[in-house]
């Protein structure tokens, strides 16, 4: 699983009502999320980006509402990985179930600047900033989180295991 | 252990677990609203609908967008309301007799202290108060709880909150959770559980609690619990279906941080738009003018909420600026504050009497606020555009400076009005 892409930033505490509001809970329509994904922010935010973006965010990203419309949201939008100082706990799983990798990383916001290109290997276990020529360590990954995301996500996973519950 | 790990532990079958543990869970409960669990149903008819391994621990609450806001929502209910009649739910609530989730779960006796619940709904952490270990998840991971009655957990590290001291007047649950988040911050506890314990919390009753444990969330807390005691036993009595498990944390059980609270100082709290976190005592708060006063939600729209708003509100009128929107959390709380007068009291008042539903909390539906309005509100969360518009502004706080601001018109600390 390797993902190379576009650097977007946002700051602290981003919470899931911010990533889609309440009103557009109604749908679950995946194109229609994207659309008022992060509308708050700034009007059309998801235009800008392209299939396989990647989102860095400060602290918290993710906070409050357990709405997995945040993850279809931003997936639909084209963002293809989140690199966070830290993630919302509910999030952090929505994501994960969803087949999204999200990535704690100290100092996230501080690594990348927006338009830098990245690229995350999450099976070396490593982070690099292709503009700034640097990399970085990935934490540890549970290996339970791993099986989901290489799986495409939970629901995958369990179907997987259902049809063959030795492996 | 902690009540935490001890009730993970017995869940996964093993005789202790330690915080960072990955461990796999046989759940007590499962709830789903209807937004979290049509998604789920739909995720699951992706799949071809597997068999239900549990079908009478799944509790099915349409709450969100109900009474159905339009076409749409309707047809989100009417995909739970079906699954639960083919899937044979039994817990499934429908309009009239269901209420919001975590106000109808601990009235109806479906949660007993011991408990291993997941919901998909953030606030589903409020069932700590009653010795349950408990926690919100995302559609996904409902979907497959559905099926297995089971999950897996990364066993949270605890924080232990220590309170002391006696309450002030005008002071409760609501104020004590406030002023956690505005000292420990919105990732205070993040990934970890809160441990409330201390004099100050076994005063409390039982809906003050809840009112705590509610908002263990926005401090980032997968759950967060209390030691279940004498008061919710008797709380318990008569409703419980099935018989509890009272634990204790031990002794030498190992805490990852610990904080002391004195509880006697504490004003009324208000947490500023836009976060949960940034908390002021009302006095500083005082003066601010409001376009809407909301008491109701998850949080504080329980039958001691309403007391304590009637209490202030009773003989006196709205601020002629202001709308007063009330909702009590479920139908019990609705037919006890008919019976009680607390109804004629609020409408005296100019108060509008709102059904039990999610819809104004979230901004889903009903008092929803137009751009620059400012909103006083009993609910958990403040975040920017959470009840409208985006340059609209929530504040928070508890029933008693709820009703009072809605008199003045203005933030208002209760005290001033005598």
């Amino acid at each position: 699983m390797i993902f190379r892409g576009k650097i977007w930033t946002l700051g602290d505490n981003i919470d899931t009502d911010t990533i889609i509001p309440g009103k557009y809970l109604g749908s679950t329509d995946p194109s229609l999320l994207a659309e008022h994904c992060l509308e708050a922010i700034e009007q059309g935010w998801t235009r800008k980006i392209s299939g396989d973006d990647i989102l860095v965010a400060g602290k918290n990203f993710g906070c409050g509402s357990s709405r997995e419309h945040a993850v279809v949201a931003l997936k639909a939008a084209g963002i293809s990985c989140i690199i966070a100082e830290s993630l919302g706990a509910i999030f952090f799983r929505n994501a994960i179930n969803l087949g999204l990798p999200v990535i704690e990383l100290e100092g996230a916001g501080d690594r990348f600047k927006e338009g830098d290109v990245a690229e995350v290997d999450m099976k070396s276990g490593e982070i690099r900033n292709i503009t700034s020529g640097k990399t970085y360590d990935l934490p540890s990954i549970a290996p339970i989180v791993l099986d989901i995301l290489e799986s495409g996500g939970l629901l995958s996973y369990i179907k997987k295991k259902m049809e063959r519950p030795n492996t | 252990m902690t009540i935490s790990q001890k009730i993970l532990a017995t869940h996964a079958g093993l005789p202790a677990v330690k915080s960072g543990d990955i461990v796999s869970v046989k759940l007590d409960l499962i709830l789903g609203n209807d937004i979290s669990a049509s998604m789920a149903i739909e995720e699951l008819e992706k799949i071809g609908m597997p068999p239900l391994k549990a079908a009478e621990k799944i509790v099915l609450i349409p709450d969100h967008f109900t009474p159905n806001k339009d076409i749409t929502t309707a047809e989100q209910c009417r995909i739970l309301r079906e699954f639960a009649q083919k899937a044979g739910i039994k817990h499934y609530f429908e309009v009239g007799r269901a209420g919001i989730e975590h106000a109808l779960l601990p009235e109806a006796g479906l949660v007993v202290p011991g408990d291993l619940i997941i919901g998909g709904d953030s606030h589903t952490c409020t069932y700590g108060a009653l010795g349950a270990f408990s926690t919100g998840v995302g559609s996904t991971d409902l979907a497959a709880a559905m099926v297995l009655a089971e999950t897996w957990f990364r066993v949270p590290e605890t924080i232990k909150i220590n309170y002391q001291g006696a309450l002030g007047e005008w002071i409760g649950g609501k104020d004590l959770i406030l002023y956690t988040i505005g000292k420990i911050g919105t990732d205070g506890a993040l990934g970890k559980t809160i441990e409330f314990c201390g004099p100050a919390i076994r005063a409390l009753d039982v809906e003050n609690r809840l009112t705590m444990t509610n908002m263990a969330v926005e401090a980032g807390a997968v759950n967060g619990i209390m030691e279940p005691d004498s008061v919710v036993e008797s709380f318990l009595k008569g409703r419980g279906y099935r018989k509890g498990i009272y634990l204790k944390s031990d002794p030498d059980a190992t805490y990852e941080g610990d904080l002391e609270i004195d509880v006697s100082s504490i004003a009324p709290q208000v947490a500023m738009p836009p976060s949960p976190g940034n908390v002021v005592p009302v006095q500083e708060a005082s003066g601010i003018r409001l376009d809407q006063v909301f008491i109701g939600s998850c949080t504080n729209g329980r039958i001691g909420d309403l007391r304590v708003a009637a209490g202030i509100l009773k003989g006196k009128r709205t601020a002629s600026h202001v709308r007063l929107l009330i909702s009590p959390a479920t139908p019990e709380i609705y037919r006890q504050a008919l019976q009680e007068g607390l109804l004629k009291i609020f409408m005296e008042a100019d108060g509008v009497m709102l059904p039990p539903s999610c819809g104004v909390c979230f901004g889903g539906h009903l008092g929803i606020l137009a751009k620059g309005e400012f909103c006083l509100s009993t609910t958990n969360r403040n975040f920017t555009g959470r009840m409208g518009h985006p340059e609209s502004k929530v504040y928070l706080s508890s029933p008693a400076v709820a009703a009072a601001s809605a008199i003045r018109g203005e933030i208002t600390h209760p005290a001033s009005l005598a």
